[in-house]
């Protein structure tokens, strides 16, 4: 199986430059968001799910294969309690930072150092929670 | 060029949505990669001081992917944000504007408020809070979460899992109450 690391890295690159042009990267657009009176952010899932679900469902019904000529799996996601108490984390933190994991890289590279210490804080909160994952509900 | 300044102009949500949304069909066909970022900074974890904790031992190599992927992100906030830079950002709603302005932060040509991501101010207990506590509870509550707005968000809800529609609507439900009632306190 083929490793494809440019590959990967080109659609990582479209992808930065499409949340940076679509200002999904914006602290200011996810006030709005949150605050509910913009309809940017909003347009944007309500836009981005349906093209993957479509997507997915053409796969599905034409059987198309992945370049390696695997069959497309979809992992099933097992619910456990942590998705609870780790959303409402998430959640502050998001609407604190302005900045989901994706938005904190695209900040560094669009040239605002600052945004490093978000992804150091980040990091640190990723070990923490690794280290205390035995002992915490889930 | 026309087309130049087309791209460099900021894109609406109907450009970006559907574009967003094309990434989980392009990595699941390039090698049945499930769209998701916060696992790349459990990646960064695993790879960099996985000291002695077990969720951090595992084959991060066989994960090297993601490394590119969110690689990809920092050239792609370069080019979209220094090489497309825009001449006038997308407006933002009067409203959110006139709140804002009430906690003191000004709009400006940036994607972060000046105000409170600031070397210069970062070190007050408020922007420290927001900065770092915020920052670190990304990282914290995602892998909690098992995912982040890609993975359960997108990901998630476009392949129907419920457990991401019960992430994603928490997400959101602490976003809400965060902006509206934690954020104003902690700017006053």
């Amino acid at each position: 199986m083929k490793k494809r690391y440019f590959l990967y890295l080109l659609l990582g690159t479209i992808f930065g430059i499409t949340l940076m042009k679509g200002d999904a990267v914006s602290w200011f657009r996810m006030q709005e968001m949150f605050r509910f009176q913009g309809f940017q952010m909003y347009g944007i899932f309500m836009t981005a799910i349906p093209t993957a679900a479509l997507s997915i469902f053409i796969i599905k019904k034409f059987k198309i294969k992945t370049l390696d000529g695997q069959p497309v799996r979809i992992l099933k996601k097992k619910f456990n309690w942590g998705y609870v108490y780790g959303g409402i984390l998430f959640g502050i933190g998001w609407a604190l930072t302005g900045a989901c994991p994706g938005p904190i890289y695209v900040q560094i590279g669009s040239g605002l150092s600052i945004a490093v210490v978000t992804l150091i804080s980040a990091l640190l909160g990723t070990w923490v929670y690794s280290y205390l994952k035995p002992r915490l509900p889930h | 060029m026309e087309i130049f300044e087309l791209l460099r102009r900021p894109w609406p949500w109907y450009v970006a949505g559907p574009l967003i949304g094309l990434m989980v069909p392009l990595l699941l066909l390039a090698g049945n990669k499930m769209l998701g970022i916060s696992s790349t900074l459990r990646q960064v974890c695993a790879m960099c001081f996985p000291g002695n904790v077990p969720f951090l031992k595992y084959n991060w190599k066989e994960q090297l992917w993601n490394i590119f992927f969110a690689l990809g992100l920092l050239l792609g906030g370069f080019i979209g944000g220094v090489l497309l830079k825009p001449v006038a950002n997308m407006p933002l709603s009067p409203a959110t504007l006139h709140a804002l302005s009430g906690y003191g932060i000004s709009p400006q040509e940036n994607i972060l408020p000046i105000e409170i991501f600031n070397w210069a101010h970062l070190f007050t207990w408020q922007h420290l809070l927001i900065v770092v506590g915020g920052g670190f509870l990304v990282g914290f509550g995602t892998r909690y979460a098992g995912g982040c707005t890609s993975g359960h968000g997108i990901f998630g809800l476009a392949t129907m899992q419920w457990p991401s529609l019960v992430a994603v609507a928490l997400f959101f439900i602490s976003g809400i109450l965060t902006s509206n009632f934690l954020l104003p306190l902690l700017l006053k």
